[in-house]
């Protein structure tokens, strides 16, 4: 009755047009988009292009602070930290996409059956999610890399196993409410099977908040990986990684060289405060109802 | 009492300003009741939240005068509409569900009222609010004084959003929608009740509504809204008889009535001769004894007790009865959704109550059986265009690709009458009757043979369901489907059903052709649900 219908155009849209719509409408989501495009180029282009080798050591050139010869400055054995920092970018990049990929699939799966299906598997599969939340979510990828063995894929499974059920849980919710809507029952109607309609018809509805969850994740992934590697486990020295790197420098700020973990923190919080801002973004851009 | 001059309305949005009400004016007298009739995205409920001043972020009156009782009620401090509202002027609202707070007992919800307008202290609050239960004629009003709403049915609900607003006496009622979503018999006792208790405590009333009969019935005077605009306004026999703006004529005639047919819904000039469709003699549903037990938390809950019935090939069966009477279920068990607890349905001979509905998408004859649903926004994926939505049972059943798929969906585009430039579009960019046009091409897409139509025109605009109705009457004809058409109001049925069903908790009351249950029913349920149906004035017969 009050609603106000808006004045649709009749064009369709294609997939790069509601892109660029969503860019424009949301500076932030821009900015996001740009930093998020910038943390890529670095992962891929960035060990070729710094001007030092992150590994060599230069005994001359020790704790040096930032100069225009080292941006960042050097660290304890005379390493590059800024080609060690932009270096790293592709390592904790690939650590925290690989670990949310994994939990995204595997959440989603558990999470569809769940909502879909209900029942006992329904019952089995909640308590188990809530025996992994049950635990401080650090301690247990702690303990996973612990048990399994000291890996950088040991780290991506730890990560992935503790937030596999933050997604589950999502996707059951959702799956959930749509179990029985009109447009489900429709689906069958016309010979999908519930495979078919759990993955064709409900789950793509799901994404949205997904994708919100996806882009925390990703900030949130990086943060467990660094935080692994600065504890010691995971990533080894020397391989230049931030967490580590930060865990290196945190023993020299008390003697003034600051730049050692500030640097390679400050890329951190960059990184997660990118991936944190690319959520309703990313929302809106697998929402086909924000196309009008 | 109250009068609106002028009265302008405009809503700020991303796409500039929306005029939603473009100056009107009208009187309401003491004791009268006002009817304000429009289709969805008139204006009719925004005036309505303009003289309450509760319009929402962004909407603002933007010229005109209202005046209550000598009171501008555009220029009123906030302060003082806090105490006209529900004191002076109340509101019942279309979803009395969501008007009642679901978590609070609704005897207290009164008393909130009532001591809010300091009506009633502490100590009496109690009484007075069984006393208001009272005057909405609950029965047992100090039993449900401790329900909650989700105790109640709807019905109940809207009665207890009546005590709520005429606790305090207020002078002025705005009823918007009240009826709406409500069973035809409880549509009627409620109205009663309104009606009633306006004439007992010599109040004034607006009701806004959809439904040009409902209004007619209970009103004084008639608004009839196009656009923002009044276009005309009369006395219910005028509007009925002698509509003058080309609008309200064509609201009259798609508002269904007695004594018309399927084609006089829809404006003179686009009336053809209504096509005859065969009914041969061959059964092709034959569904036997059929059971269906739920298991309830207080014991098994019988939904469907035993019902029997046939359908004949091409011809169209009507399933009347109100909510809860078990005919969702049964055309869910019909299209093979879910399956029956006993009983037998003999498709075309064969026994399809033995394929358990888990399996049944993959049998062949799952493309002989479709149905539209009752809610066409949520009957359609909202990730899906319209294009997809009518392929996907063509890809499915049919086994079609490239390009004998795309022209198979153009041409069922054109068989329910939907542009082509429509077929890109998403739901949500697709207006009430264009979703109803899309998912009446995908169900029959695959040329069923049987097709149940669950209140297809439940949540369309009167003009729209005339269309559809229209529309599916073609299909009919074109296609020899056999149809059936399940819904709440007789007079729908009548138009476009051969035979009728009608149900009652679980249990099938009476059937047979159309015209001898509707004109001369037997049972008393039937009886009531035709006296509770609104009747128009009916106007001579033209054309």
């Amino acid at each position: 009755m009050t609603k106000i219908s808006k004045v649709t155009t009749a064009r369709s849209q294609g997939r790069f047009d509601h892109l660029a719509y969503v860019l424009r409408e949301n500076p932030i989501t821009m900015l996001a988009f740009v930093m998020f495009g910038l943390i890529i180029l670095s992962a891929i282009f960035g060990p070729a292009l710094v001007p030092y080798d992150p590994l060599e050591t230069n005994a001359v050139k020790v704790l040096q602070p930032p100069s225009w010869d080292h941006w960042f400055g050097t660290d304890n054995v005379g390493r590059d930290v800024f080609s060690r920092v932009i270096t790293a970018t592709r390592l904790d990049l690939s650590i925290s996409v690989a670990a949310v990929a994994l939990s995204f699939v595997v959440g989603s799966v558990l999470g569809s059956i769940a909502g879909y299906w209900g029942g006992w598997l329904d019952s089995v599969l909640n308590r188990f999610f809530d025996t992994i939340m049950a635990f401080p979510l650090f301690v247990l990828a702690m303990g996973i890399v612990a048990a399994l063995g000291n890996t950088i894929e040991n780290i991506i499974y730890a990560t992935a196993i503790i937030n596999v059920p933050f997604y589950a849980r999502l996707v059951r919710a959702e799956v959930n409410i749509r179990r029985d809507a009109g447009f489900v029952r429709a689906a069958k109607l016309v010979g999908n099977s519930n495979i078919r309609v759990l993955a064709l018809h409900i789950f793509p509805n799901a994404l949205p908040p997904m994708m919100v969850q996806v882009s925390l994740n990703l900030g949130w992934a990086i943060l467990n990986a660094a935080g692994l590697s600065f504890i010691g486990l995971g990533v080894r020295p020397p391989t230049p990684e931030w967490g580590i790197m930060v865990a290196e420098g945190a023993n020299f700020i008390v003697s003034g060289e600051w730049w050692m973990a500030v640097f390679p923190g400050l890329w951190l919080m960059i990184a997660v405060f990118t991936f944190n801002l690319l959520g309703d973004g990313l929302r809106d851009i697998v929402d086909p109802r924000k196309r009008t | 009492m109250l009068s609106v001059k002028d009265l302008a309305v405009s809503f700020k949005t991303r796409l500039g300003d929306v005029n939603a009400v473009r100056g009107i004016s009208f009187d309401l007298a003491k004791g009268e009741i006002l009817g304000i009739v429009g289709e969805s995205g008139s204006g009719k409920s925004v005036t309505s939240y303009a003289l309450m001043r509760i319009l929402d972020a962004g909407g603002s009156i933007t010229a005109g005068h209202a005046t209550y009782s000598g009171l501008d009620l555009r220029r009123a401090a906030e302060r003082d509409m806090r105490d006209i509202r529900g004191r002076e002027i109340s509101m019942i609202f279309q979803n009395p569900r969501a008007a009642l707070n679901p978590i609070r007992k609704v005897g207290y919800q009164i008393e909130d009222v009532l001591r809010q307008h300091a009506r009633a202290t502490r100590y009496d609050a109690q009484t007075k609010a069984i006393e208001a239960l009272k005057a909405v004629r609950i029965n047992e009003p100090e039993a449900r004084y401790n329900a909650y709403p989700f105790e109640l049915s709807g019905g109940m609900c809207q009665r207890i959003v009546c005590a709520i607003a005429l606790a305090c006496d207020p002078r002025l009622l705005i009823a918007d929608e009240p009826t709406t979503g409500l069973d035809i018999t409880s549509q009627k006792a409620v109205m009663d009740l309104v009606r009633d208790l306006i004439r007992q405590r010599n109040m004034s009333s607006i009701l806004i509504t959809h439904d040009l009969a409902l209004a007619a019935q209970y009103c004084n005077r008639i608004v009839v809204m196009k656009g923002g605009l009044i276009v005309e306004q009369g006395d219910p026999v005028q509007i009925f008889t002698r509509p003058e703006h080309s609008y309200t004529r064509k609201l009259v005639d798609a508002t269904p009535r007695k004594g018309e047919s399927i084609r006089s819904l829809l404006p003179p000039e686009n009336r053809q001769a209504a096509p005859n469709h065969v009914i041969h003699d061959t059964v092709l549903l034959d569904v036997r004894n059929l059971v269906k037990t739920y298991q309830g938390k207080s014991g098994p809950v019988q939904a469907v007790k035993n019902i029997s019935f046939q359908v004949r090939k091409g011809q169209s069966v009507g399933l009347v009865g109100e909510s809860g009477c078990g005919k969702s279920t049964t055309s869910e068990i019909l299209v093979r959704l879910m399956d029956a607890t006993s009983g037998e349905i003999l498709f075309d001979g064969q026994d399809i109550a033995q394929i358990p509905s888990q399996g049944f998408a993959k049998n062949r004859l799952r493309s002989e059986i479709q149905m539209v649903f009752q809610d066409a926004t949520d009957s359609l994926n909202p990730r899906y265009t319209s294009r997809h939505t009518i392929a996907e049972p063509l890809k499915q059943l049919d086994k079609l690709r490239g390009q004998e798929l795309a022209a198979r969906v153009e041409e069922l585009a054109s068989l329910v009458g939907l542009p082509f430039s429509l077929l890109d579009r998403f739901p949500h960019q697709l207006s009430g009757g264009q979703k109803a046009r899309v998912s009446i091409a995908r169900a029959v897409a695959l040329e069923p043979r049987f097709l149940i139509l669950d209140e297809p025109t439940a949540a369309l605009d009167v003009s729209i369901q005339a269309v559809v109705l229209n529309l599916l009457v073609d299909l009919r004809a074109k296609l020899g489907i056999s149809y059936l058409f399940v819904s709440h109001d007789l007079h729908v049925v009548r138009l476009l059903c051969d035979h009728v069903i009608v149900m009652k908790d679980g249990q099938i009351v009476e059937q047979g052709p159309v015209s001898t249950v509707m004109n001369t029913p037997k049972a008393d349920y039937t009886k009531s649900l035709l006296a509770a149906a609104p009747q128009p004035p009916t106007r001579r017969q033209s054309v």
